[in-house]
């Protein structure tokens, strides 16, 4: 009887310690971990899987996480020390990361347009119009009740990004939480694509989830407002500092800023989603910046992403860990 | 709804790695919960003490904790700057094993005593006059509520299998180390990956039925 | 004296403000039965209880075989002491492992195990039940295998309480025709509220009435000259309990 229990408290014990060890193993191998977070909306684009292999192929002493996160939660995984980098698109919260003295050697890789999508028949007519003339029809055909919004309404980097477009177009976007067109999907970009499809209404996406959603036909909703600058989006990676946060893996974060701003990295990115979709999901930013610092482009992310006038000014670089 | 059942047939490795991954760290949270937690009910039941009613009470109540809230409570223990940083627990199977581990102790806690509770007490007095030692009155007492028991512990795996908050805020769904079922479904179907999201949902409805199937063919052999 | 293997002395026991027994001394002899008479309520199935090492009295003493019986040493008493409950109890398993549980925890050979069981179950005649789930017997077979149980341990001292009390006629005839037979054997000790029953199978008799133990003696002194008065009326069936 004893004899029994004994063996099977035993088993038990073995099975737990067993499986612990195996992920111990499988877990911990002698290459070192680099974590890196990142928004939802730029890991459901399937990018980061591409980057995650071609990066450990050129430095195989890495293994590289990415930690999916909205854009504050990420932020703040990096400043507690839980990830050594951060890869995110949201300018005014990575100026604060960076001035809270977190966040260092900042580089901007990449950069798209949201999209302002709706239904095919364009009920608002906004159709080829600018960011800002788009929304204030937007409202005029809301109020009239012939057109419905949907927002994120998640404060996502995406939310922002419509709240401040509201406030460009001179809305307050707190009081149009009131109104009855604006709706709220208070969920991720791809649930908040399926909610304003099935309503037959406007949003703001990223260009990534729509494109592999329409790509799947999961949504039938059309593009109306594409390349503005008002509808600008910054991807910008940055190290965290190792002086503030100990522990992180500060070596291994500027291992993969180099690739990522690399040539071999810049094409990766450029040619993400050409095959799939037929069109690139993002544009490499690195050669833009410092070769055509005349083009409207180049101008519109010095204006909208830049801090102090420079992509990472000089006492947010750090060489040495 | 033909890709998922490919994914399904043609053993994508993924899908495996992803399904045995859950196994393992839902299976052994729930052996070693029930390690401590069947000895601990046991104690609770057969032993008499002031605040028991308040610590079977405690564990109902921490019945009801949702995932995310318990998940944000491990992710700011385990968090390399808080006090168990150095474990390195965080995005880790073992630690995502250890937090299943504590979201489901109250359940076999709270369900085993019931099955404890409802055994005959004279079964205590019975092993006692064959000559049971301490140890072997429990065991004795263990084996009667063994049903109620085995049920515990089942429901108990399928809240630790089907759970998703601590496996996104302690592993990260990271792929090739903690991803797990759950994550998987909620972050595919996120990005778009319908298909993958039903292969991986079929899987986990399939464990969690096949588990309750085996629980209750048990049950009627034990009668 | 050394057919003497387990004597009380002044041991008394309350339940709360209930006292249940009040300083009974009393001597189990070897190969002889000891009836406790008393009606429902009396104290007798505490004082198998304590008889049995699964209670501790709060005053008084336990011998065992001339040996105090302390906290401590009561899983010792328990190993000798086997009590057979009132209301038979049994383990949720078939008839077989029932039998077999006392003698596994001693840690016997199987094939020992085996041949007791089975000499067990033929003695009490529910050989042929063996294999059968222990709840889905009658009441009768149940005690029946009540007492297998216990007698394949082979105690020192078997505790009957009451046993033929929830069970129809015939099963309780059979029961008790099965006392009879071990007797000689065995050293027993029975509770009854059956005057009749009392007298069929007593031994020593020991009345017990609200707690406290009225007359002790050899069956057939007390049975014809008591020299309690409230026990002689009993005895007489001027009252009844």
């Amino acid at each position: 009887m004893q004899g029994k229990a004994l063996l099977t408290a035993a088993i038990i014990l073995l099975a737990v310690l067993g499986t612990v060890l195996y992920f111990q193993a499988t877990g911990q191998s002698k290459v070192e971990r680099l974590t890196v977070a990142t928004t939802t909306s730029l890991y459901d684009t399937g990018l980061l899987d591409l980057v995650e292999e071609a990066f450990e192929k050129d430095y195989p002493c890495y293994d590289v996480a990415f930690i999916s996160a909205g854009t504050g939660i990420a932020l703040q995984y990096a400043s507690r020390g839980d990830a050594d980098a951060v890869l995110v698109h949201a300018p005014p919260k990575e100026f604060k990361f960076m001035r809270e003295g977190y966040g260092v050697n900042r580089r901007i890789i990449a950069y798209n347009f949201f999209l302002i999508v709706g239904p095919e028949s364009d009920p608002a007519g906004i159709n080829g119009l600018k960011a800002v003339e788009a929304l204030t029809k937007m409202v005029e055909a809301g109020r009239a009740g012939k057109a419905l919004w949907v927002s994120r309404g998640d404060e996502s980097g995406t939310h922002s990004k419509e709240k401040a477009l509201w406030k460009m177009a001179g809305f307050n976007p707190e009081r149009l939480r009131g109104e009855a067109w604006y709706l709220e999907a208070g969920a991720g970009m791809g649930k908040t694509l399926l909610l304003a499809n099935e309503k037959n209404a406007y949003t703001l996406s990223d260009v990534g989830t729509y494109l592999k959603y329409h790509g799947d036909g999961l949504i039938s909703l059309k593009v109306h407002v594409g390349e503005s600058k008002e509808l600008l989006n910054v991807y910008s990676i940055m190290a965290v500092n190792p002086r503030k946060v100990k522990e992180v893996n500060f070596k291994a974060a500027m291992a993969l800023i180099s690739f990522l701003t690399s040539d071999k990295g810049q094409k990766l990115l450029a040619q993400f989603g050409v095959e799939k979709y037929g069109q690139p999901l993002f544009n490499p930013a690195v050669k833009t910046i410092q070769e055509q610092k005349s083009s409207q482009v180049a101008q519109w992310i010095a204006e909208y992403a830049f801090l102090e006038g420079e992509e990472c000014p000089a006492q947010y670089r750090r060489a040495q860990p | 709804m033909g890709e998922a059942f490919h994914l399904l047939a043609s053993g994508n490795h993924e899908v495996v790695a992803v399904t045995v991954r859950s196994l393992g760290v839902s299976g052994s949270a729930t052996l070693l919960a029930a390690s401590f937690a069947i000895p601990l009910s046991l104690a609770i039941v057969l032993k008499s003490f002031r605040g028991k009613p308040v610590l079977l009470g405690f564990f109902n109540a921490m019945i009801g904790m949702p995932t995310v809230a318990l998940g944000l409570i491990l992710y700011l223990l385990f968090s390399k700057t808080g006090p168990l940083g150095p474990l390195h627990l965080l995005y880790n199977p073992v630690g995502i094993m250890l937090g299943q581990a504590v979201l489901i102790t109250p359940l076999i806690v709270s369900f085993t005593t019931s099955a404890l509770e409802a055994v005959n007490p004279d079964v205590r007095l019975l092993a006692r006059t064959l000559g049971a030692s301490n140890l072997q009155e429990a065991a004795a007492v263990v084996r009667e509520a063994s049903t109620g028991i085995l049920l515990a512990v089942a429901a108990s795996f399928n809240r630790a299998v089907a759970e998703l908050g601590i496996a996104l805020m302690v592993g990260g769904n990271i792929k090739g180390l903690t991803q797990v079922l759950t994550t998987a479904i909620a972050l595919e179907t996120v990005r778009g990956e319908i298909e993958l999201g039903i292969a991986l949902t079929v899987i986990l409805l399939l464990i969690v039925f096949a588990l309750n199937l085996a629980v209750n063919l048990f049950k009627r052999r034990l009668g | 004296m050394a057919d003497i293997v387990l004597e009380l002395e002044e041991v008394s026991k309350a339940y709360g403000d209930v006292k249940a027994l009040v300083d009974v001394s009393l001597q189990v002899r070897r190969n002889r039965i000891l009836v406790v008479l008393g009606p429902n309520g009396a104290g007798k199935t505490t004082l198998l209880k304590l008889m049995a090492g699964l209670l501790s009295p709060d005053s008084g003493r336990i011998l065992y075989k001339g040996n105090p019986v302390n906290a401590g040493l009561s899983r010792q008493l328990r190993r000798k002491v086997t009590m057979v409950f009132q209301r038979a109890t049994v383990f949720n398993t078939t008839v077989y492992e029932n039998v077999a549980y006392g003698l596994k925890i001693r840690g016997l050979p199987k094939a020992e195990v085996e041949e007791r069981v089975l000499e067990a179950l033929e003695k009490v005649g529910i050989g042929n039940l063996r294999d059968r789930k222990a709840r889905s017997l009658s009441g009768g077979e149940q005690q029946k295998l009540s007492l297998a149980r216990a007698i394949a341990l082979k105690p020192e001292v078997l505790l009957l309480d009451e046993p033929t009390v929830n069970l129809d006629p015939s099963s309780a005839s059979a029961v008790e025709a099965f006392i009879s037979r071990i007797k000689p054997e065995t050293t027993l000790v029975l509770s009854t509220h059956n005057l009749f029953q009392a007298r069929r199978l007593a031994d020593r008799l020991a009345i017990l009435f609200r707690g406290r133990l009225l007359e002790e003696g050899e069956a057939s002194r007390v049975f014809s000259s008591p020299t309690h008065p409230e026990a002689a009326r009993f005895l007489s069936g001027e009252t009844f309990f």
